[in-house]
Protein backbone atom coordinates (compact mmCIF):
# COMPACT_ATOMS: atom_id res chain seq x y z
CA UNK A 1 0.00 0.00 0.00
CA UNK A 2 1.11 3.57 -0.69
CA UNK A 3 -0.11 6.93 0.56
CA UNK A 4 -1.36 8.87 -2.43
CA UNK A 5 -2.35 12.53 -2.27
CA UNK A 6 -4.85 14.02 -4.68
CA UNK A 7 -7.26 16.92 -4.80
CA UNK A 8 -10.84 15.77 -5.19
CA UNK A 9 -13.53 18.38 -5.87
CA UNK A 10 -11.24 21.05 -4.47
CA UNK A 11 -10.37 19.21 -1.26
CA UNK A 12 -6.99 17.66 -0.46
CA UNK A 13 -7.42 13.95 0.16
CA UNK A 14 -4.92 11.25 1.12
CA UNK A 15 -5.74 7.64 0.32
CA UNK A 16 -4.01 4.39 1.20
CA UNK A 17 -4.11 2.33 -1.94
CA UNK A 18 -2.18 -0.05 -4.11
CA UNK A 19 -0.63 1.82 -7.09
CA UNK A 20 -2.61 -0.28 -9.61
CA UNK A 21 -5.98 0.36 -7.98
CA UNK A 22 -8.28 2.05 -10.43
CA UNK A 23 -9.10 5.70 -9.77
CA UNK A 24 -12.74 4.61 -10.16
CA UNK A 25 -12.49 2.21 -7.20
CA UNK A 26 -10.62 4.69 -5.03
CA UNK A 27 -13.32 7.30 -5.65
CA UNK A 28 -16.20 4.92 -4.97
CA UNK A 29 -14.80 2.63 -2.27
CA UNK A 30 -12.29 4.79 -0.37
CA UNK A 31 -13.80 8.23 -0.78
CA UNK A 32 -17.42 7.04 -0.99
CA UNK A 33 -18.09 9.24 -4.00
CA UNK A 34 -20.52 6.82 -5.59
CA UNK A 35 -21.86 9.25 -8.19
CA UNK A 36 -19.16 7.97 -10.55
CA UNK A 37 -20.46 4.68 -12.01
CA UNK A 38 -18.86 1.59 -13.44
CA UNK A 39 -20.36 0.36 -16.70
CA UNK A 40 -18.08 -1.67 -18.95
CA UNK A 41 -14.81 -1.30 -17.06
CA UNK A 42 -12.88 -1.08 -20.33
CA UNK A 43 -13.11 2.51 -21.50
CA UNK A 44 -15.97 1.99 -23.93
CA UNK A 45 -19.04 3.34 -22.12
CA UNK A 46 -18.07 6.54 -20.32
CA UNK A 47 -20.09 5.85 -17.13
CA UNK A 48 -16.93 6.36 -15.04
CA UNK A 49 -16.02 9.73 -16.63
CA UNK A 50 -14.31 12.29 -14.39
CA UNK A 51 -12.22 15.38 -15.04
CA UNK A 52 -8.52 14.82 -14.35
CA UNK A 53 -6.63 18.13 -14.35
CA UNK A 54 -9.52 19.52 -16.37
CA UNK A 55 -9.54 16.78 -19.00
CA UNK A 56 -12.34 14.29 -19.49
CA UNK A 57 -11.07 10.75 -18.80
CA UNK A 58 -12.38 7.27 -18.02
CA UNK A 59 -11.51 6.64 -14.36
CA UNK A 60 -11.62 2.86 -14.92
CA UNK A 61 -8.48 3.10 -17.09
CA UNK A 62 -6.39 5.12 -14.63
CA UNK A 63 -4.22 3.47 -12.00
CA UNK A 64 -4.47 5.73 -8.98
CA UNK A 65 -0.71 6.26 -8.92
CA UNK A 66 -1.03 8.16 -12.21
CA UNK A 67 -3.53 10.51 -10.52
CA UNK A 68 -1.12 11.37 -7.69
CA UNK A 69 -1.10 15.13 -7.15
CA UNK A 70 -3.85 15.62 -9.72
CA UNK A 71 -7.00 17.69 -9.54
CA UNK A 72 -9.95 15.30 -9.84
CA UNK A 73 -13.50 16.48 -10.34
CA UNK A 74 -16.44 14.10 -10.08
CA UNK A 75 -20.17 14.60 -10.51
CA UNK A 76 -20.41 15.52 -6.80
CA UNK A 77 -18.16 18.53 -7.41
CA UNK A 78 -19.35 19.42 -10.88
CA UNK A 79 -23.02 19.67 -9.88
CA UNK A 80 -22.16 22.75 -7.80
CA UNK A 81 -20.69 24.68 -10.75
CA UNK A 82 -22.89 26.90 -12.98
CA UNK A 83 -22.37 24.61 -15.99
CA UNK A 84 -23.01 21.48 -13.93
CA UNK A 85 -26.14 22.98 -12.39
CA UNK A 86 -27.48 24.11 -15.78
CA UNK A 87 -26.93 20.63 -17.17
CA UNK A 88 -28.60 18.95 -14.21
CA UNK A 89 -31.65 21.21 -14.57
CA UNK A 90 -31.78 20.60 -18.32
CA UNK A 91 -31.48 16.79 -17.94
CA UNK A 92 -34.46 16.91 -15.55
CA UNK A 93 -36.51 19.26 -17.72
CA UNK A 94 -35.84 17.47 -21.01
CA UNK A 95 -36.04 13.87 -19.82
CA UNK A 96 -32.32 13.30 -20.37
CA UNK A 97 -32.06 10.88 -17.45
CA UNK A 98 -33.87 7.57 -17.06
CA UNK A 99 -32.16 4.79 -15.09
CA UNK A 100 -29.32 7.17 -14.22
CA UNK A 101 -26.28 4.94 -14.64
CA UNK A 102 -24.91 6.84 -17.63
CA UNK A 103 -26.06 10.26 -16.41
CA UNK A 104 -23.06 11.36 -14.30
CA UNK A 105 -20.73 10.46 -17.18
CA UNK A 106 -22.96 12.22 -19.69
CA UNK A 107 -22.97 15.35 -17.52
CA UNK A 108 -19.17 15.25 -17.12
CA UNK A 109 -18.70 14.87 -20.89
CA UNK A 110 -21.13 17.74 -21.45
CA UNK A 111 -19.34 19.95 -18.89
CA UNK A 112 -16.05 19.30 -20.69
CA UNK A 113 -17.68 20.08 -24.04
CA UNK A 114 -19.42 23.29 -22.93
CA UNK A 115 -16.35 24.61 -21.12
CA UNK A 116 -14.40 24.27 -24.40
CA UNK A 117 -17.22 25.17 -26.75
CA UNK A 118 -20.12 27.06 -25.12
CA UNK A 119 -22.29 27.09 -28.27
CA UNK A 120 -21.92 23.63 -29.82
CA UNK A 121 -23.83 22.53 -32.90
CA UNK A 122 -25.91 19.36 -32.76
CA UNK A 123 -23.09 17.51 -34.49
CA UNK A 124 -20.54 18.81 -31.97
CA UNK A 125 -22.75 17.66 -29.08
CA UNK A 126 -22.91 14.18 -30.65
CA UNK A 127 -19.12 14.13 -31.07
CA UNK A 128 -18.55 15.35 -27.51
CA UNK A 129 -20.77 12.61 -26.07
CA UNK A 130 -19.75 9.84 -28.49
CA UNK A 131 -17.75 8.01 -25.81
CA UNK A 132 -20.77 7.76 -23.48
CA UNK A 133 -23.29 4.98 -23.94
CA UNK A 134 -26.93 5.11 -22.80
CA UNK A 135 -29.26 2.11 -23.00
CA UNK A 136 -32.49 3.94 -22.03
CA UNK A 137 -33.06 7.26 -23.69
CA UNK A 138 -32.13 6.69 -27.32
CA UNK A 139 -29.83 9.74 -26.91
CA UNK A 140 -32.13 12.34 -28.45
CA UNK A 141 -33.30 13.65 -25.08
CA UNK A 142 -29.71 13.74 -23.83
CA UNK A 143 -28.59 15.80 -26.84
CA UNK A 144 -31.64 18.06 -26.30
CA UNK A 145 -30.64 18.47 -22.64
CA UNK A 146 -27.11 19.58 -23.53
CA UNK A 147 -28.42 22.02 -26.15
CA UNK A 148 -30.92 23.41 -23.61
CA UNK A 149 -28.20 23.83 -20.97
CA UNK A 150 -25.95 25.63 -23.48
CA UNK A 151 -28.82 27.97 -24.36
CA UNK A 152 -29.67 28.60 -20.70
CA UNK A 153 -26.04 29.41 -19.87
CA UNK A 154 -25.81 31.70 -22.88
CA UNK A 155 -29.08 33.51 -22.07
CA UNK A 156 -28.01 33.90 -18.45
CA UNK A 157 -24.65 35.32 -19.58
CA UNK A 158 -26.23 37.81 -21.96
CA UNK A 159 -28.77 39.16 -19.44
CA UNK A 160 -26.12 39.77 -16.80
CA UNK B 1 -11.29 -12.64 -14.42
CA UNK B 2 -10.36 -9.05 -13.91
CA UNK B 3 -6.75 -8.19 -12.99
CA UNK B 4 -6.09 -7.64 -9.29
CA UNK B 5 -4.11 -4.61 -8.10
CA UNK B 6 -1.97 -6.82 -5.88
CA UNK B 7 -0.77 -8.95 -8.81
CA UNK B 8 0.80 -6.17 -10.86
CA UNK B 9 3.68 -3.97 -9.74
CA UNK B 10 3.51 -0.37 -10.94
CA UNK B 11 6.40 2.06 -10.69
CA UNK B 12 6.47 5.68 -11.73
CA UNK B 13 10.04 6.98 -11.98
CA UNK B 14 10.79 10.69 -12.28
CA UNK B 15 12.41 11.55 -15.60
CA UNK B 16 13.63 9.72 -18.68
CA UNK B 17 17.02 8.64 -17.27
CA UNK B 18 15.36 6.70 -14.44
CA UNK B 19 12.95 4.99 -16.85
CA UNK B 20 15.75 3.99 -19.25
CA UNK B 21 17.92 2.70 -16.39
CA UNK B 22 15.14 0.36 -15.28
CA UNK B 23 14.50 -0.84 -18.86
CA UNK B 24 18.25 -1.48 -19.27
CA UNK B 25 18.60 -3.28 -15.94
CA UNK B 26 15.76 -5.71 -16.65
CA UNK B 27 15.02 -5.65 -20.40
CA UNK B 28 11.67 -7.13 -21.32
CA UNK B 29 10.52 -7.28 -17.70
CA UNK B 30 8.97 -3.80 -17.54
CA UNK B 31 6.10 -2.83 -19.81
CA UNK B 32 5.73 0.91 -20.33
CA UNK B 33 2.34 2.38 -19.40
CA UNK B 34 1.40 5.74 -20.92
CA UNK B 35 -2.30 6.68 -21.16
CA UNK B 36 -3.47 3.16 -20.35
CA UNK B 37 -6.01 2.93 -23.15
CA UNK B 38 -4.59 -0.43 -24.27
CA UNK B 39 -2.67 -1.77 -21.25
CA UNK B 40 -5.40 -1.01 -18.71
CA UNK B 41 -8.04 -2.60 -20.94
CA UNK B 42 -5.98 -5.81 -21.05
CA UNK B 43 -5.48 -5.58 -17.29
CA UNK B 44 -9.21 -5.19 -16.67
CA UNK B 45 -9.92 -8.19 -18.87
CA UNK B 46 -7.38 -10.28 -16.95
CA UNK B 47 -5.36 -10.62 -20.19
CA UNK B 48 -2.30 -8.59 -19.27
CA UNK B 49 0.76 -10.81 -19.54
CA UNK B 50 3.06 -8.22 -17.94
CA UNK B 51 3.47 -8.31 -14.17
CA UNK B 52 5.55 -5.14 -13.96
CA UNK B 53 4.43 -1.82 -15.39
CA UNK B 54 6.42 1.35 -15.78
CA UNK B 55 4.30 4.50 -15.72
CA UNK B 56 5.58 7.25 -18.04
CA UNK B 57 3.41 9.92 -16.41
CA UNK B 58 6.42 11.70 -14.87
CA UNK B 59 8.68 11.82 -17.93
CA UNK B 60 8.64 15.38 -19.30
CA UNK B 61 11.17 14.48 -22.02
CA UNK B 62 8.36 12.66 -23.87
CA UNK B 63 5.89 15.56 -23.84
CA UNK B 64 4.97 18.22 -26.34
CA UNK B 65 4.93 18.99 -30.04
CA UNK B 66 7.75 21.09 -31.50
CA UNK B 67 8.07 22.50 -35.00
CA UNK B 68 11.11 23.62 -36.95
CA UNK B 69 11.41 24.95 -40.51
CA UNK B 70 11.91 21.44 -41.89
CA UNK B 71 9.95 19.19 -39.60
CA UNK B 72 7.68 18.54 -36.68
CA UNK B 73 8.59 16.49 -33.62
CA UNK B 74 5.72 14.91 -31.72
CA UNK B 75 6.62 13.64 -28.25
CA UNK B 76 5.61 10.03 -27.60
CA UNK B 77 3.20 11.14 -24.87
CA UNK B 78 1.32 13.60 -27.10
CA UNK B 79 -2.34 12.60 -26.83
CA UNK B 80 -4.78 12.20 -29.71
CA UNK B 81 -6.44 15.38 -28.42
CA UNK B 82 -3.19 17.36 -28.51
CA UNK B 83 -2.49 16.11 -32.02
CA UNK B 84 -5.89 17.01 -33.44
CA UNK B 85 -5.78 20.46 -31.81
CA UNK B 86 -2.23 21.38 -32.92
CA UNK B 87 -2.26 24.06 -35.64
CA UNK B 88 0.66 22.74 -37.71
CA UNK B 89 -0.64 19.16 -37.54
CA UNK B 90 -4.09 20.33 -38.67
CA UNK B 91 -2.73 22.42 -41.54
CA UNK B 92 0.12 20.29 -42.88
CA UNK B 93 -0.65 16.78 -41.63
CA UNK B 94 -4.47 16.76 -41.65
CA UNK B 95 -4.69 12.96 -41.97
CA UNK B 96 -2.89 12.63 -38.64
CA UNK B 97 -5.19 15.21 -37.05
CA UNK B 98 -8.15 13.24 -38.44
CA UNK B 99 -6.74 10.00 -37.01
CA UNK B 100 -6.56 11.69 -33.59
CA UNK B 101 -10.19 12.75 -33.85
CA UNK B 102 -11.34 9.28 -35.02
CA UNK B 103 -9.65 7.30 -32.24
CA UNK B 104 -12.16 6.48 -29.52
CA UNK B 105 -14.28 9.12 -27.83
CA UNK B 106 -13.10 12.31 -26.15
CA UNK B 107 -12.08 10.57 -22.90
CA UNK B 108 -9.87 8.15 -24.85
CA UNK B 109 -8.45 10.97 -26.98
CA UNK B 110 -7.43 12.77 -23.77
CA UNK B 111 -5.42 9.76 -22.59
CA UNK B 112 -4.28 7.70 -25.57
CA UNK B 113 -0.85 8.68 -26.88
CA UNK B 114 0.80 8.58 -30.29
CA UNK B 115 3.75 6.64 -28.86
CA UNK B 116 1.39 4.11 -27.34
CA UNK B 117 -0.56 3.72 -30.58
CA UNK B 118 2.73 2.86 -32.33
CA UNK B 119 4.25 0.66 -29.60
CA UNK B 120 1.05 -1.35 -29.21
CA UNK B 121 1.62 -2.35 -32.86
CA UNK B 122 -1.95 -3.22 -33.72
CA UNK B 123 -2.59 -3.49 -37.48
CA UNK B 124 -5.96 -1.81 -36.80
CA UNK B 125 -4.45 1.31 -35.19
CA UNK B 126 -5.72 4.63 -36.54
CA UNK B 127 -2.59 6.78 -36.73
CA UNK B 128 -0.15 4.47 -38.63
CA UNK B 129 -1.66 4.92 -42.13
CA UNK B 130 -1.29 8.69 -41.72
CA UNK B 131 2.28 8.28 -40.43
CA UNK B 132 3.16 6.15 -43.47
CA UNK B 133 1.89 8.73 -45.96
CA UNK B 134 3.89 11.43 -44.17
CA UNK B 135 7.24 9.54 -44.12
CA UNK B 136 7.40 9.48 -40.34
CA UNK B 137 10.54 8.47 -38.48
CA UNK B 138 10.47 6.98 -35.01
CA UNK B 139 13.08 8.19 -32.53
CA UNK B 140 14.05 5.42 -30.12
CA UNK B 141 16.00 6.06 -26.96
CA UNK B 142 17.87 3.82 -24.54
CA UNK B 143 20.82 4.07 -22.16
CA UNK B 144 22.97 3.48 -25.28
CA UNK B 145 21.72 6.64 -26.98
CA UNK B 146 19.14 7.44 -29.61
CA UNK B 147 18.47 6.15 -33.11
CA UNK B 148 15.89 6.87 -35.75
CA UNK B 149 13.96 4.22 -37.65
CA UNK B 150 11.79 4.99 -40.69
CA UNK B 151 8.22 4.19 -39.73
CA UNK B 152 7.88 2.10 -42.90
CA UNK B 153 10.34 -0.45 -41.44
CA UNK B 154 9.27 -0.21 -37.79
CA UNK B 155 6.48 -2.81 -37.76
CA UNK B 156 7.95 -6.22 -38.57
CA UNK B 157 4.81 -8.31 -38.21
CA UNK B 158 1.67 -8.74 -36.15
CA UNK B 159 2.43 -7.00 -32.83
CA UNK B 160 6.18 -7.12 -33.65
CA UNK B 161 8.37 -4.03 -33.90
CA UNK B 162 12.00 -3.07 -34.57
CA UNK B 163 12.25 -1.76 -31.00
CA UNK B 164 14.59 -3.53 -28.54
CA UNK B 165 13.22 -4.36 -25.08
CA UNK B 166 15.49 -1.75 -23.47
CA UNK B 167 14.25 0.98 -25.83
CA UNK B 168 11.45 3.47 -25.57
CA UNK B 169 9.82 5.62 -28.25
CA UNK B 170 10.84 9.20 -27.49
CA UNK B 171 9.25 11.04 -30.39
CA UNK B 172 7.84 10.84 -33.90
CA UNK B 173 9.37 13.06 -36.57
CA UNK B 174 7.53 14.18 -39.70
CA UNK B 175 9.25 16.15 -42.47
CA UNK B 176 7.36 19.25 -43.63
CA UNK B 177 6.67 19.17 -47.37
CA UNK B 178 6.39 22.88 -48.07
CA UNK B 179 6.80 22.61 -51.85
CA UNK B 180 3.89 20.34 -52.70
CA UNK B 181 1.74 21.56 -49.85
CA UNK B 182 -0.57 24.05 -51.64
CA UNK B 183 -2.10 21.52 -54.03
CA UNK B 184 -1.50 18.31 -52.11
CA UNK B 185 -4.74 16.47 -51.34
CA UNK B 186 -4.82 14.71 -47.97
CA UNK B 187 -7.40 12.00 -47.47
CA UNK B 188 -8.25 9.96 -44.35
CA UNK B 189 -11.14 7.56 -43.92
CA UNK B 190 -11.87 5.04 -41.22
CA UNK B 191 -14.60 2.45 -41.61
CA UNK B 192 -15.85 0.83 -38.41
CA UNK B 193 -19.05 -0.63 -37.02
CA UNK B 194 -20.22 2.79 -35.92
CA UNK B 195 -18.91 6.29 -36.43
CA UNK B 196 -17.47 6.76 -32.94
CA UNK B 197 -15.53 4.58 -30.55
CA UNK B 198 -15.13 1.62 -32.92
CA UNK B 199 -11.98 -0.24 -33.94
CA UNK B 200 -11.52 -0.08 -37.70
CA UNK B 201 -12.56 -2.69 -40.23
CA UNK B 202 -10.41 -0.79 -42.73
CA UNK B 203 -8.55 2.48 -42.23
CA UNK B 204 -7.04 4.45 -45.11
CA UNK B 205 -4.79 7.49 -45.51
CA UNK B 206 -3.58 8.92 -48.80
CA UNK B 207 -1.90 11.93 -50.34
CA UNK B 208 -1.37 12.97 -53.96
CA UNK B 209 -1.59 16.02 -56.18
CA UNK B 210 -2.36 16.67 -59.81
CA UNK B 211 -0.09 18.37 -62.30
CA UNK B 212 -2.69 19.02 -64.99
CA UNK B 213 -4.17 15.55 -65.50
CA UNK B 214 -1.07 13.76 -64.19
CA UNK B 215 -0.97 12.25 -60.69
CA UNK B 216 2.12 13.00 -58.60
CA UNK B 217 3.53 11.82 -55.26
CA UNK B 218 0.81 9.22 -54.76
CA UNK B 219 0.95 7.60 -51.32
CA UNK B 220 -1.64 5.11 -50.18
CA UNK B 221 -1.62 3.40 -46.78
CA UNK B 222 -4.10 0.94 -45.31
CA UNK B 223 -4.67 -0.48 -41.83
CA UNK B 224 -6.59 -3.65 -40.86
CA UNK B 225 -5.83 -5.28 -44.22
CA UNK B 226 -2.62 -7.17 -43.34
CA UNK B 227 -0.47 -8.11 -40.32
CA UNK B 228 0.88 -4.55 -40.26
CA UNK B 229 -0.23 -1.24 -41.70
CA UNK B 230 0.89 -1.29 -45.34
CA UNK B 231 1.69 1.06 -48.21
CA UNK B 232 -0.25 -0.01 -51.29
CA UNK B 233 2.80 0.00 -53.57
CA UNK B 234 1.22 -1.76 -56.56
CA UNK B 235 -1.75 0.61 -56.61
CA UNK B 236 0.60 3.57 -56.17
CA UNK B 237 2.65 2.40 -59.19
CA UNK B 238 -0.54 2.13 -61.25
CA UNK B 239 -1.33 5.77 -60.48
CA UNK B 240 2.00 7.60 -60.25
CA UNK B 241 2.74 9.71 -63.33
CA UNK B 242 -0.46 8.60 -65.10
CA UNK B 243 -3.38 10.69 -66.27
CA UNK B 244 -6.34 10.34 -63.95
CA UNK B 245 -8.96 8.65 -66.13
CA UNK B 246 -11.30 5.66 -65.99
CA UNK B 247 -8.61 3.29 -67.25
CA UNK B 248 -6.10 4.40 -64.63
CA UNK B 249 -8.66 4.08 -61.83
CA UNK B 250 -9.56 0.52 -62.91
CA UNK B 251 -5.88 -0.46 -63.12
CA UNK B 252 -5.23 0.94 -59.63
CA UNK B 253 -8.19 -0.89 -58.11
CA UNK B 254 -7.04 -4.14 -59.75
CA UNK B 255 -3.47 -3.60 -58.50
CA UNK B 256 -4.73 -2.94 -54.97
CA UNK B 257 -5.67 -6.62 -54.82
CA UNK B 258 -1.94 -7.45 -54.57
CA UNK B 259 -1.35 -4.90 -51.80
CA UNK B 260 -3.96 -6.01 -49.28
CA UNK B 261 -4.28 -9.44 -47.67
CA UNK B 262 -7.12 -8.99 -45.21
CA UNK B 263 -8.24 -11.79 -42.90
CA UNK B 264 -11.56 -12.78 -41.35
CA UNK B 265 -11.71 -11.80 -37.69
CA UNK B 266 -14.09 -10.64 -34.99
CA UNK B 267 -14.65 -7.28 -36.69
CA UNK B 268 -15.09 -8.17 -40.35
CA UNK B 269 -14.31 -10.61 -43.16
CA UNK B 270 -11.49 -10.67 -45.67
CA UNK B 271 -13.71 -10.29 -48.76
CA UNK B 272 -15.65 -7.39 -47.22
CA UNK B 273 -12.42 -5.62 -46.31
CA UNK B 274 -11.12 -6.04 -49.88
CA UNK B 275 -14.26 -4.43 -51.21
CA UNK B 276 -14.13 -1.59 -48.67
CA UNK B 277 -10.45 -0.93 -49.46
CA UNK B 278 -11.32 -0.65 -53.17
CA UNK B 279 -14.19 1.75 -52.40
CA UNK B 280 -11.95 3.87 -50.19
CA UNK B 281 -9.34 4.15 -52.96
CA UNK B 282 -12.05 5.06 -55.47
CA UNK B 283 -13.35 7.74 -53.08
CA UNK B 284 -9.88 9.29 -52.85
CA UNK B 285 -9.47 9.29 -56.65
CA UNK B 286 -12.92 10.88 -57.02
CA UNK B 287 -11.73 13.69 -54.79
CA UNK B 288 -8.67 14.22 -56.99
CA UNK B 289 -10.72 14.30 -60.22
Amino acid sequence: MSSIDLVVNGEKRRVEARPMERLLDVLREELRLTGTKEGCGEGECGACSVLLDGRLVNSCLIPVLQAEGADVRTIEGVEKTPTGKALQDAFLACGGAQCGICTPGMVLAAVYLLDKNPRPTGEEIRDGLAGNICRCTGYTKIFDSVAAAAKALHDEGSTR
Amino acid sequence: MRGAPGDVELRQPQGLAAVLALLAAEPGVWTPLAGGTDVMVQYEAGQLAAKKLLSLARVPELLGVRTTATGIEIGALATYMEIQEHDVVRQEFPSLAAAGAETGGVAIQNRGTLGGNIANASPAADSPPALLTYDAEIELVSTHGTRRVPYATFHLGYKKTAMRPDELIRAVHLPRRAKAAPTLVHHYRKVGTRKAQAISKVVFAATAWREGAILRDVRLAFGSVAATTVRARAAEAALEGRALDVKTVSAAIAALGQDVQPIDDIRSTGPFRRQVAAHLLRGFLDRLA
